[in-house]
């Protein structure tokens, strides 16, 4: 009951409208305790205007759908609590920065993922139609790397913070490299040249300057810069044994 | 190799990263020795002129300049500017012939 003013329980919300050149508009929502950045996204969206486009999907911070821009940081607004965030009780939501805008809150993931695939992404099986389980150690280096990395969402969050990104729209991006870095550990998987030559070009895993703000703002509390370094490492080895 | 040009100059920045950082603190405190009974065109080149020794250390200062400086710079005019491709490349290659130029014509003159 601290809070007993009508005023005192209600967040001002500026939202982005339109696309690329759209504007900052400002919604009054009802605060309710435990509220969350997407849940008063909702609210917008179900009683002021049904005309606002956001994305979301499983609410509970698995899906990966509803990261955007919370005050000029991005996050993952189902687990992002209003109250605490807000300044002043003051909240700001864009588009998640390095995207390009559809529309409001949705961005263009398209580049996103094709970039997944440039950076080969894609684990390649040993043995096709194997029937037995691979046995993995689960205290191997490799193992243990791959699993330091492997809980990636594929929110776009640590993509929209990197400034490298920002400077050089070509560059591979945290996320991506982060998933190629498990599939250089994966001892099931086939092709580990392949994926080291597809991260050792122009705006690869060298392009990074390990400015942390991917392992900063990742919701999932993953380091991508570390295994970006542990990609660096591996194609300067290979390299030097003449395998790249 | 071919190909991996930016692997190649990620290794060749370290590589001359590695050089330099030993270089770069003998050469401070050999200015902070130097300069302890006073700083005179004389007395550098007294201990300068004729050694092999310190021509070949600042022979390989120069070298490890020019190719550590010309990767950074590289790389800050592809990130800062919308200057790629190959222009890029000849101008750095220019610059890094440069440092080499004006940096063994000061060996020379020292030694």
């Amino acid at each position: 009951m601290e809070e007993s003013s009508g005023a005192a329980k209600e967040l001002t919300f500026e939202v982005w409208r339109g696309g690329e050149d759209g504007h900052f508009a400002s919604y009054t929502v009802p605060h309710q305790e435990k509220q969350t950045v997407l849940d008063a996204v909702t609210y917008i969206q179900r009683r002021l205007d049904p005309s606002l486009s956001y994305r979301f999907a499983c609410r509970i911070g698995m899906c990966g759908s509803c990261a955007m821009m919370v005050n000029g940081a991005p996050r993952w607004t189902c687990r992002t609590n209003a109250a605490r965030i807000a300044k002043d009780r003051k909240i700001r939501l864009a588009p998640l920065r390095n995207l390009p805008v559809i529309k409001d809150l949705v961005t263009d993931m398209t580049v996103f993922f094709e970039k997944w695939q440039k950076a080969s992404g894609t684990f390649v099986p040993s043995e096709p139609g194997a029937s037995e389980f691979a046995a993995v150690a689960p205290e191997s280096k490799e193992r243990k790397a791959a699993s330091a990395g492997i809980e990636c969402i594929g929110c776009g969050v640590c993509y929209a913070a990197c400034d490298v990104v920002k400077w050089n729209p070509d560059y591979l991006g945290p996320a991506q490299l982060n998933r190629a870095w498990t599939l250089v550990n994966d001892v099931r998987d086939a092709d580990r040249k392949g994926h080291l030559a597809a991260v050792a070009v122009d705006a690869g895993c060298h392009a990074c300057h390990s400015h942390q703000n991917c392992t900063t703002y990742c919701p999932k509390g993953l380091n991508p810069t570390e295994s970006i370094a542990g990609l660096k490492r591996a194609t300067m080895s290979a390299a030097l044994k003449g395998d790249l | 190799m071919t190909g991996r040009v930016e692997l190649w100059l990620y290794i060749a920045q370290r590589v001359s990263a590695m050089v330099l950082a030993p270089l770069v603190l003998v050469h401070l405190a050999t200015i902070v020795y130097a300069i302890r009974d006073g700083l005179s065109a004389a007395e550098i080149l007294s201990r300068t002129q004729g050694s092999i020794l310190w021509a070949g250390f600042y022979g390989l200062f120069v070298v490890a300049a020019a190719v550590h400086g010309t990767i950074g710079l590289r790389v800050i005019l592809r990130e800062m500017t919308p200057w790629r491709g190959k222009s890029l490349n000849v101008a750095a290659i220019g610059f890094c012939l440069v440092v080499l130029f004006l940096g063994f014509r000061a060996v020379e003159a020292v030694t």
